[in-house]
């Protein structure tokens, strides 16, 4: 039993680490908010340079094929900037999705610029026709009448909705399931949409383990700047307790989450389980920690001009994309009841 | 990371588990925090001693095996599992010997460690005063310089099991020239001696678990101070990281309760309803954050890093999360949750109501969930003391 990342996968985060906090700073998200997308599109460049964006592809398709585990904290980091963009659709689902699933031509055609940052994918699971990020995505990847399909976003009908968390840029999408977009009829194809699903379960709780941190970070930095009454509002215990049970709130889910990445990595028999322990803990921490981050910072955390608003609201989306507290606790429930 | 048991840990685990399953007792002894009940709990200790199993990651010449931490867990599970007795050893093993260990002469592990582990010589805690809770700093016993030693004098309380047992510790003023926690030294001290009087108290639950101790000019020599005069807080605040964080409450316990409680449940579903059972997914959910908590804690620690102030995230979450999950056994009793323990008609013994009494304890002992807030806050996150 060793319960920690290696060296290597510690590396990889301090790498995005520091690309994401040179170029991908508040007024960045904000500008997306604001419709000016240019600049995440160069922190994707920035990425896919990592290799980031495609770590998940396997050597021989020009990625670093690796796994779940190694994707998680490159994707926590994403969640502390709030880097807007399908990147748990593009890296941590689609790309290994396209791989196996993908035809010969839609390898060919999308794989390469998957991964360099230059086509990003999103997912329509079955049932599924609101996608975040469809507004500015290349590649639909879509599970339809339990067939799999590669649609050219421009070839596909993608009506806008609106999120809460406007950087998600969410569509309703509509295409014509016709052969020529059809994925390989010759593996599980629902199979791998279910894998795709687990993974995105996943992805979703790591990115909510690093929103749940930039809260707090925000939040325990406001504490100790903020005066009233002659000192700084964190040396009052009612703020104190507060933070306190935020970050138990938030340091209890991270090992779920990881542990979760270890049992999709190895093909753990309960990694379905692990994964929905991992959504339930991350999400409702990062709830828990954005109404505490609320409370603490007052009345200027009640208005858009304060940044924590744009953690706030992807803490909401998330931790009820794909697969929120109910649905998981309801899979727990089959397993151990 | 590799989140399976290794080859040896899973036998360790094997050995564990063949131990306890052929010699933990059938039925539950009487509660360990009654004379009687004490007496009988002591038997097991022996028992447990004899075989190595008393102190597993001690090393082996005071009468453990050397177990790595990892392997001490995997002894807790099991050790749960079975629902074997609870440890009235306990403040000895897990709350004073890790001060020896780290503070101790070898003279005094010698004498000390081996008979505490068998049980032979029984050991409370003696923290706090009438006016010294949470500020343990606040304390007023004393103790005054004599040839060869020293005399104690005041009032400690809510000793847990000092009404049986045979020595404590707790800390001393010997310079009252000094203030709060400077000026203090960490003192073992008899219990049976001229001038020590103890009086039980009943707790909550009715049990005698607690007692006052009274000292007036009680002699210790100076073999029995633990690290250097004065300096007591410094020793003494070793022992509390241990007792809020891992040694005092493993995961193994809170797993246990958590699958009776989804025994209790599959009995009781009749009277349960989608908020009742969602209580008890979260029970059994909240018991593998904890044990996944501590299983990363402990890889930490394996690799040369201390816990530290993250030792007081443990003690809020673990003593919470067993209020909490007693709240739903209780619930899903129903109108019988109040037939205790004695009673033909008490479901489990009155086990349930009786673990949700103690279990309320959580919060209050080890430094409150307050102080651990505090604790949090202040070194966990760098807010400002005052």
């Amino acid at each position: 039993m060793r319960f920690a990342f290696t060296d290597d996968q510690k590396m990889l985060r301090d790498t995005v680490r520091e690309v994401l906090q040179r170029e991908c700073a508040p007024d960045v998200v904000r500008a997306v908010w604001e419709g000016r997308p240019e600049g995440v599109r160069a922190v994707w460049s920035t990425l896919a340079e990592t290799g980031v964006l495609g770590m998940t592809a396997s050597e021989e398709a020009g990625g670093m094929g690796m796994s779940e585990l190694d994707a998680l904290l490159p994707l926590e980091e994403t969640g502390y900037a709030a880097l807007p963009g399908p990147l748990v659709d593009t890296m941590a689902v689609g790309i290994p999705l396209l791989e196996a699933g993908g035809t010969d031509a839609q390898r060919e055609r999308w794989l390469a610029p998957a991964a360099s940052g230059d086509a990003r994918i999103v997912i329509a699971f079955e049932d599924q026709e609101i996608v975040a990020h469809a507004g500015s995505a290349d590649l639909l990847i879509a599970e339809r009448g339990g067939a799999g399909f590669c649609v050219p976003i421009g070839e596909a009908t993608v009506t806008p909705e609106t999120s809460v968390d406007r950087s998600r840029e969410l569509g309703r999408v509509q295409f014509e399931a016709s052969a020529q977009y059809r994925m390989r009829e010759d593996v599980d194809i629902t199979a791998l949409f279910e894998l795709s699903s687990e993974r995105a379960s996943l992805a979703t709780a790591a990115q909510l383990i690093g929103v749940s941190r930039r809260m707090l970070d925000m939040t325990v930095q406001y504490a100790k700047d903020r005066e009233q009454f002659g000192k700084p509002i964190g040396a009052q215990q009612a703020v104190k307790h507060r933070l306190a049970n935020a970050l138990i709130e938030q340091e209890f889910a991270r090992p779920l989450v990881y542990r979760a990445g270890w049992s999709m990595a190895t093909k753990a028999d309960d990694a379905e389980v692990c994964v929905s322990l991992a959504k339930i803990y991350a999400g409702e921490a990062a709830k828990f920690v954005a109404k505490e981050a609320l409370q603490i910072h007052g009345a200027i955390g009640y208005t858009i001009e304060c940044d924590l608003h744009m953690w706030m609201k992807r803490a909401w989306a998330l931790s009820a994309a794909h697969g929120d507290a109910a649905y998981h606790r309801e899979r727990v429930g089959r397993h151990i009841l | 990371m590799d989140l399976n048991f290794s080859d040896t840990e899973q036998a360790f685990r094997r050995e564990c588990r063949a131990w306890l399953e052929a010699h933990a007792p059938r039925k539950p002894l009487p509660s360990g925090d009654t004379k009687e009940g004490f007496a009988r709990h002591l038997e097991w200790e022996h028992a447990l001693f004899d075989a190595g199993w008393a102190a597993v990651s001690w090393p082996k010449e005071y009468g453990g095996r050397e177990a790595t931490l990892f392997e001490w867990l995997i002894f807790e599970e099991e050790y749960y599992r079975v629902g074997a007795p609870s440890r009235v050893t306990q403040n000895g093993i897990f709350l004073l010997a890790p001060t020896l260990f780290e503070f101790g002469t070898g003279e005094q592990k010698e004498r000390i460690l081996r008979p505490m582990a068998r049980g032979d010589v029984t050991w409370g805690q003696a923290w706090s005063e009438p006016n010294a809770g949470s500020d343990l700093a606040s304390l007023k016993s004393t103790a005054r310089r004599v040839d060869g030693g020293w005399r104690l004098s005041g009032q400690k309380t809510w000793s847990t099991r000092a009404a049986f047992c045979d020595m404590a510790y707790g800390l001393f003023r010997t310079d009252p020239e000094q203030a709060r926690h400077r000026g203090l030294t960490y003192f073992m001290f008899p219990l049976h001696a001229e001038g020590v009087t103890v009086r039980g108290v009943d707790r909550l639950d009715g049990d005698e678990g607690f007692a006052e101790i009274f000292l007036e000019d009680v002699f210790v020599p100076d073999t029995d101070v633990i690290g250097a005069v004065d300096q007591g807080w410094k020793v003494a605040m070793a022992t509390t990281s241990s007792e809020r964080g891992l040694s005092l409450r493993s995961p193994g316990r809170f797993v246990a309760t958590a699958t009776r409680l989804i025994d209790l449940y599959h009995r009781y579903r009749d009277r349960s309803d989608p908020v009742l059972r969602d209580q008890v997914i979260r029970a059994w959910m909240d018991a593998q954050a904890y044990r996944w908590f501590t299983f990363q804690t402990v890889t930490r620690m394996s690799e040369g890093e201390s816990i530290g102030p993250d030792s007081s995230m443990n003690k809020v979450f673990w003593s919470e999360m067993d209020v909490r999950t007693h709240e739903t056994a209780l619930a899903l009793i129903g109108e019988a949750l109040e037939l205790d323990e004695g009673s033909a008609g008490a479901v489990d013994g009155g086990h349930w109501m009786k673990g949700f009494q103690f279990a309320l304890a959580g919060p209050i002992y080890a430094g409150t969930n307050e102080i651990q807030r505090n604790i949090i806050s202040e070194r966990v996150l760098g807010l400002p003391r005052k």
